[in-house]
């Protein structure tokens, strides 16, 4: 059965929600690496100011796929995108050639897997988006890292040592100081690539709770391995495997009566 | 399923720990036998050098210029001779070192050209200094015409050690994780921003071991510069950097003859009479010590470095 799955074509996504407001549509998206298509086609739209979940086995294409966002992919040689991924409100394709990544991620942040704060101090590693623009005004740039570290709920137990070193904070403070590193430059769209599988479970939980918070302000993308992770935090779930979209719909939906036997496999752990 | 059961007796343990063991002992002998010979070596010579040398240093040794003489005789023309060609050298090397180095690690493309330029570059490293001493006759005193200069000398040691900061350079760039760029990259940096801001920073501390070490180096080197035609007997200064008429500021030093340290060390042993070989000595000490304080200033730097960058 394994066998026929892998050398199907490329199969439509079963979607069962209908997103009447998109921060992004995807057409037909696909990505090489090299020669090796990594995402076959994906067609869906992610929900304005909603947090949208990324399931899916290991190798699957949930990470390929979020990096398409911010362009990360544009780092590694020989690579190349396909289709379109629209970007409200404006309408820009991202993954297209005129575009400038750096615009791009200027627009988009993004949360890595292992938190990655720079070697430099607290104050340093939140207000370095401002910087990148060349920003000078050093009121404004205190109040927002002020701000930015008040939403990642970590100006409490840092606003006393802003000079110390982002690196000898705990695992999970490092993280939500990466969180307030990508929130100070007002994204309007935030990448999490799997933002808690180095954590512990209280920091997960409190990485879990902001995201949870962030739904009002920003659109989120999560890829996660965590199912009751995605359950828990995100509105609408896509599930992933061999570089597409099974399934996708409203989280409960997936997590509660998936359309297809694949989700329903891979969700209640039969694989994966 | 095995038959034989391992029985454990204690008594049994014991007595196959300690056979294993002797191993352990042996080994520990034999390394530490292979660590003493560099290091007693290294401390004989330094101990020779300092008993036929030490006696003749004195504030004359510094300030007289060679002589006929052995013990009116100086190494002041050697030693200004070695500082204005390692700052040539260091004013060459290492900006063209370091940009090389970032521009290959960071920049550069991965395809086939680069290939060959990284490993041209590692095999420079290993070409010897003589042949750069023979590139530079042909290129900078007959070709541009630069003469048996300071300047030629200069440009001759930093193509010399220009592998060497590569090497440091892309080593440093490369300890740096990948982690880091990605979020500078995330945050919407352009390439520029991310080395001036991340990849220099970080990795300050292995370049700079790298260039001193290469300044080292280069402050020993003798074959390239007899090959370019250094003077061995040499009893004045090349021109003075300032001057009392406008503009005040004069680069003519840089096109005057000149002697380095090894090379006044070499014409003293190569000359007869035990005067002289005291004479060698003590600027073979004087030599070996910039040396080791260069090396020691390296080391210094490499930790300090490390304390103060975690990841």
């Amino acid at each position: 059965m394994v066998t026929a799955v892998l050398e199907r074509p490329t199969h439509p996504t079963t979607v069962t929600v209908d997103i009447k407001q998109p921060k992004a549509s995807l057409k037909n998206l696909e990505f090489f690496y090299g020669a090796t298509r990594a995402l076959k086609g994906i067609t869906l739209d992610i929900e304005e100011t909603a947090v949208t979940a990324l399931i899916g086995p290991s190798g699957c294409g949930k990470t390929t796929l979020l990096r398409c966002f911010n362009r990360m992919h544009d780092l590694t040689p020989n690579i190349r995108y396909a289709g379109e991924i629209n970007l409200y409100p404006d309408g820009i394709n991202i993954i297209s050639d005129e575009i400038d990544p750096i615009e791009i991620r200027m627009r988009i942040g993004m949360v890595f897997q292992k938190p990655n704060p720079f070697p430099k101090n607290i104050y340093d590693n939140v207000a370095y988006g401002l910087r990148v623009r060349g920003e000078r005004n050093r009121g404004w740039i205190n109040d927002k890292v002020e701000q930015a570290l008040r939403d990642a709920a970590l100006w409490e137990e840092v606003k006393d040592r802003l000079r110390e070193p982002g690196t000898a904070l705990s695992g999970g403070q490092q993280q939500r100081l990466c969180i307030a590193r990508a929130l100070a430059t007002d994204p309007e769209m935030l990448l999490f690539d799997e933002p808690t599988s180095a954590l512990d479970p209280i920091a997960t939980a409190s990485i879990e709770e902001l995201i949870g918070q962030m739904n009002q302000n920003v659109t989120v993308v999560i890829v996660t391995h965590n199912m009751q992770q995605a359950a828990r935090v995100s509105k609408h779930t896509a599930f992933m495997y061999l570089g597409e979209v099974i399934e996708y719909g409203v989280t409960d939906q997936i997590f509660t009566n998936p359309q297809t036997k694949r989700t329903a496999d891979y969700i209640t752990g039969r694989f994966g | 399923m095995a038959d034989r059961v391992l029985e454990v007796r204690h008594s049994d343990l014991h007595r196959n720990v300690s056979r294993r063991k002797v191993w352990n002992r042996v080994f520990a002998v034999a390394g530490l036998l292979a660590t003493l010979v560099g290091l007693v070596t290294l401390a004989a010579m330094l101990g020779s050098l300092a008993i036929d040398g030490f006696p003749r240093l004195s504030v004359d040794f510094f300030f007289n210029f060679p002589s006929r003489f052995a013990n009116q005789a100086g190494i002041l023309s050697a030693w200004v001779g070695s500082v204005l060609v390692i700052i040539v050298t260091a004013l060459i090397g290492i900006p063209l070192g370091i940009a090389a180095g970032i521009y290959l690690e960071e920049y550069a493309p991965t395809n086939w050209m680069t290939n060959i330029i990284e490993i041209n570059v590692a095999n420079l490293a290993a070409v010897p200094s003589i042949v750069y001493g023979l590139l530079a006759l042909g290129l900078f005193v007959y070709g541009l015409g630069l003469g048996h200069s300071v300047l030629t000398a200069g440009l001759t040691l930093a193509l010399l050690i220009l592998p060497i900061i590569i090497v440091a350079t892309r080593e440093a760039i490369r300890a740096i994780p990948n982690s880091v760029r990605e979020s500078a990259y995330a945050l919407g940096a352009t390439r520029w921003q991310v080395t001036q801001h991340h990849i220099l920073p970080y990795s300050t501390g292995g370049i700079m071991t790298g260039v001193i070490i290469g300044l080292a180096r280069a402050l020993g080197e003798t074959a390239p510069l007899i090959t370019i035609g250094a003077l061995t007997y040499i009893a004045f200064l090349p021109s003075p950097p300032i001057q009392a008429d406008p503009p005040f500021i004069s680069f003519s030093w840089l096109f005057d003859s000149f002697t380095v340290l090894p090379i006044q060390m070499f014409n003293w042993v190569s000359r007869p009479g035990t005067a002289f070989q005291s004479n060698a000595a003590a600027a073979g000490l004087v030599l070996l010590v910039l040396t080791l304080a260069l090396n020691a200033g390296a080391i210094y730097l490499r930790y300090r470095m490390r304390k103060k960058i975690k990841w």
